[in-house]
Parts: C-alpha cells; structure tokens; sequence
C-alpha cells in the first residue's frame, strides 16, 4: 500500500469522524476492499466465509475509531482490527479450521462479481428488537436518510440516530454468539 | 446482508464519535489516582516518621523504583490499547525499575553484615504489605481495564497484566508512604509479590473483560 493512499484515507477517516457521512461511506468501501484482499487469501480453506470477517473488521472500525490517533497512519490500524477480526472468528468456529492445508496450491478462483454478502450480520440482525431492525433495515437495504427512516417509521432523527447506533453495536457484540 | 448495505448503515451512524482514547486515559489515570488515594487514607495514612524517614535514603528510594515503574508503564499500555501500535520497543522500558532496584539491593548487601539480611528481607510487616498492595491497587485496576475495554487491545491478556502492574506500581507508591520496612530486600520480594498479584488478576480478567 502506497504513502499517499494512507494519506488519502486518513483525510477521508479524519473527515468522518467530524461527521462527513460521504467521506465515511468512501472511506469504508475502500477499507472493504483493502480488508477484503487481505482477508481472502487467508482462509481459503479455513471454512469460514471472508465476506463476514470483512463485515465484522468493518463494525468494529466504526466501533473503535475513536481508538485511531488522527496522526498516525491509518492503515497499520486497519490491518491490525482485521488480523484480530479474522484470528478472533477463527477461533469461535475453530472445530471446523482444518490445518496443515495452507501450503496446497489451489487454482485461484475468481470471484464472482455477484454482490458481496455475509451472513452472519443478517443472523445477528434477527436477534435485535423489532424497532432497531426496522431502522437498520430501513438505512442499510432500502437506503433510506436518517430522516426519511424517521418520517417513514414515524419517529423523532435522534430516536433513529440511538436506534442504529445501538443496533450496530448489538449486532457487533453478538458475532459468532449465535 | 451486502457489504454495501452495511456500509450505508454504518456511514449513517458518523455523528456519534466516542471520546478519543488519550482523553480516556487521561480520565482513567485521574480516577485511578483518586481512588487510590482515598482507600490509602481511609486505611492507612502516612507512617508517623514521614519527616524523618525522607532524609534517609532508602525511604525516599522506595518513591523512585515503584514511580519508575509506573512512569514506564502507562506508555505501554496507551500502545496495547489501540490496534496497530508499535509495542515491541516499549517493553525494555520494564526493566528499569527492577534495574533500579538490583542495583539497590547489590548496595544493601554490601552496607549490611550477611547476618541481619533474613531479618531485612521479612521485615516486620509483610503480610500487611501483602494485603494492601492489592487492596489499595483494586479499584484502579478496574479504572485501568475499563480503559482497555473502551479501547481495542489485540493482545487482552498482556495488556490485563500491563494494567495490573500499572495499578500495582501506582498502589505501591501509595503504601510505601505507610510502610516501615525500607529495605530494597524488603521491595524487591513483598512489593513485587504484592504488585504481581494485581498483574495476574488483570491477566485473568483479561480475556472475558477485554474481549471486542
């Protein structure tokens, strides 16, 4: 990873964290993919899908980010939430890890370009309250603004903005617990 | 769900950022200091002495190794708190204190006849020493892993035992000021037993506190 994109994405993270919602969504798709590239070659043969390691580092950077020092680089933070995600995840499914694999060459698969999905926010998702996963359903799949969820589930924008923030952490919190 | 869904979801939430994490050591440092402070004198107070007892050297000495030691270990352990952060060259930083207090105690055996060395190391209060350390270290340990929780440790339970040891070393300068035994023979076995008992604790709280 080149110097300037770190510069590149501390501005964007930076910007974030002072609220820009447009500088924080572009800022986690380029962080999916950077996660997603490391991730994937790791657990080809692990039995766990990367996509939900991708999902989780992506919660728990938003969780944390208070935990980044706006000088220092962004990307060793990045690899170091992700490398705890992937060791974490491997560990709570570790019965199905199967080693002594890793050095088998596979031919490498591209992956489709269908749309990236994980599961195991979906499975947390269902153990929220009805409320907070109407909220989040509304702001995630539907893509609504905060204050069309509000106006559409008929609630105040701070009710919207607790609800999404409590749903995500919830969801956070309840990986691999199901 | 999509990844790009859950993207949404997350950009949305932008507005709510916690406090940054220097800022909750600072506070966790502040709390750990007062709470210490205030069980210490509840329990304990000051030896009678004081005055005297800081024109000696081996009392003042006590300050030096067990201050040393905390100094030393609160950068460590702001770095273990957050991902991604240099560690390694920080743990050296450890040994200066136990550094410190080998060369006192290479200076107490050669001041002292070889006879009066056991009666040194026991000292007169040990059990005391024993009890206190960890007593008095409680509630700041609890300040100190309620930090690491706030932030995002990859390594929990090195970091529960760095916590345990900053909450020693800061007990101990506290206690120190109430204890009689000023031998660094007496420091270098009951303080260190006393301020490893607060480091296991915080090694075994580690793995079910500081989980994320």
């Amino acid at each position: 990873m080149s110097g300037t994109d770190d510069t590149e994405l501390s501005g964007l993270l930076r910007a974030a964290i002072a609220g820009d919602e447009r500088s924080y969504a572009a800022f986690l798709e380029r962080i999916a993919i950077v996660v997603r590239n490391v991730i994937r070659p790791k657990i080809m043969h692990r039995g766990l899908d990367p996509e939900d390691i991708v999902q989780e580092s992506l919660l728990a950077i938003h969780l944390k980010r208070h935990t980044w020092l706006p000088e220092s680089p962004v990307l060793p933070w990045v690899y170091a939430i992700a490398r705890h995600k992937l060791v974490d995840a491997i560990r709570r499914r570790g019965h199905r890890v199967q080693t002594g694999l890793e050095g088998i060459a596979e031919p490498f698969v591209e992956p489709d370009p269908a749309p990236l999905t994980g599961r195991d926010v979906e499975r947390a998702l269902d153990m929220l309250s009805p409320a907070q996963r109407a909220v989040i359903a509304a702001i995630s799949v539907e893509g609504c603004s905060i204050a069309e969820a509000a106006k559409r589930l008929g609630k105040s924008e701070t009710a919207i903005r607790v609800a999404l923030h409590r749903g995500l952490s919830a969801i956070s919190a309840r990986f691999g617990r199901s | 769900m999509q990844t790009s869904d859950l993207i949404r979801a997350i950009a949305a939430d932008a507005r709510r950022p916690g406090m940054p994490l220097d800022r909750a050591w600072q506070l966790a440092v502040l709390a750990a200091l007062f709470l210490a402070a205030a069980v210490f004198l509840a329990t304990l107070g000051p030896r009678h002495d004081i005055a005297q007892a800081l024109h000696t050297i081996r009392f003042p000495f006590k300050f030096v190794v067990t201050l040393t030691l905390a100094l030393c270990t609160l950068p460590l352990i702001r770095s273990l708190s957050a991902p991604g952060a240099a560690i390694g060259n920080r743990f050296p930083l450890l040994l200066l204190a136990p550094g410190l207090l080998a060369v006192a105690i290479a200076a107490e055996l050669l001041v002292v006849p070889p006879s009066q060395w056991m009666a040194r190391t026991i000292g007169t209060n040990n059990l005391f020493c024993l009890t206190f350390i960890p007593l008095i270290g409680a509630a700041p340990l609890a300040a100190f892993l309620a930090a690491l929780r706030y932030g995002a440790p990859t390594r929990p339970v090195v970091a529960g035992a760095v916590a345990g040891l900053l909450a020693g070393a800061l007990s101990a300068s506290f206690y120190a000021a109430h204890c009689t035994d000023d031998s660094p023979l007496f420091v270098a076995v009951w303080y260190t037993l006393g301020i490893a008992i607060l480091g296991g604790l915080g090694a075994l709280a580690a793995p079910r506190l500081l989980q994320w």
